[in-house]
């Protein structure tokens, strides 16, 4: 006997919503941190072409801000795990991306200084927009 | 000849100094290296376009065959591991992290997140035709915003630092080093 699929949480439902919102927190987080990481370590190619890449291993390790996003990761992971057995997939992933985006757009602007500008303010317009439509 | 070099401006953030012949004066001139995307650099952002959409959906598999995780059954968590779908996912997936972390290395968060936005398209159609998912007309307007967005952003700088440690190099390259 095939068992039967299992009913997937839609727009429609406050908890996959919750966890849509988790998923794209401990992402912000991990991402925003890792970059912080990565922008202290430099182009990864150029310094894996001094320092070969155990080296360039080495560096990336060698990040406090690297290793907690990647904790940060790791606890994203579990959650998307989550996510993807109860949430649509066609819902949870474009959400959960979209949210992401616009919340790194923020803390890139905060905490990473990048030049986050007008254009790129009407980019994550569009992607609110879009998580909006999502919706229906 | 290179060498790393870092700035006070951005303590630990390396630079790549390409030595220049010695000039009149005996001094060694130094350029710093700030290119535009090269083809590798292309393919890593390729790379975190299609790893993340393929093993989120390649989990989706794996998890929709287990059946529903909540608090009371975490040890699926456990048996997610011995799916196949959910391995390949989780391979996927460290190209992906791999990927994504060579990518910012060379450009900024805000670049990299909407340059690899194709990815919703990607999911967008493996959801449609693999899992067989309704794709509402509402989702395709969705996704079509979403990479709108992205042409918006993606004709912007790689990066915010080069501009900012403009001065310096040129003091570097006039000075020598």
């Amino acid at each position: 006997v095939t068992p039967a699929a299992p009913v997937m949480l839609s727009a429609s439902s406050p908890a996959a919503w919750l966890w849509i919102l988790s998923v794209a927190a401990l992402a912000i987080a991990g991402e925003v941190l890792i970059a912080t990481g990565m922008k202290k370590v430099g182009d990864l190619d150029e310094v894996r072409s001094v320092s070969g890449l155990g080296g360039a291993i080495s560096v990336v390790l060698s990040s406090g801000a690297f290793r907690v996003g990647a904790v940060c990761m790791a606890l994203n992971f579990f959650a998307m795990l989550g996510m993807v057995s109860e949430v649509e997939l066609s819902l949870g992933v474009p959400a959960t991306a979209s949210l992401t985006y616009v919340g790194n757009a923020v803390a890139a602007k905060l905490f990473l200084k990048e030049a986050v500008d007008h254009r790129r303010w009407l980019a994550t317009s569009f992607v609110l927009l879009g998580v909006v439509l999502l919706r229906h | 000849m290179s060498h790393i070099v870092s700035t006070d401006r951005h303590p630990g953030h390396a630079f790549i100094a390409h030595a220049q012949e010695p000039g009149p004066t005996g001094r060694i001139k130094f350029s710093v290296s700030r290119s535009r995307l090269k083809l590798w650099q292309y393919l890593v952002l390729f790379a975190v376009m299609l790893t993340a959409p393929v093993g989120d959906a390649m989990l989706a598999k794996g998890m929709h065959q287990l059946g529903i995780v909540d608090l009371h059954h975490l040890d699926l968590f456990w048996h997610a591991l011995f799916s196949p779908w959910v391995d390949i996912g989780i391979l996927l997936l460290i190209g992906f992290f791999a990927s994504y972390m060579t990518a910012l290395s060379f450009a900024d968060l805000s670049f990299v997140n909407p340059a690899t936005a194709l990815s919703y398209v990607v999911t967008a159609l493996i959801s449609h035709f693999w899992l067989h998912e309704q794709l509402t007309l509402g989702r395709w307007a969705a996704i079509g915003l979403i990479v709108a967005a992205v042409g918006f952003v993606a004709s912007g700088p790689l990066r915010t630092e080069p501009g900012e440690v403009a001065p310096l190099a040129r003091i570097d390259a006039s000075e020598g080093l």
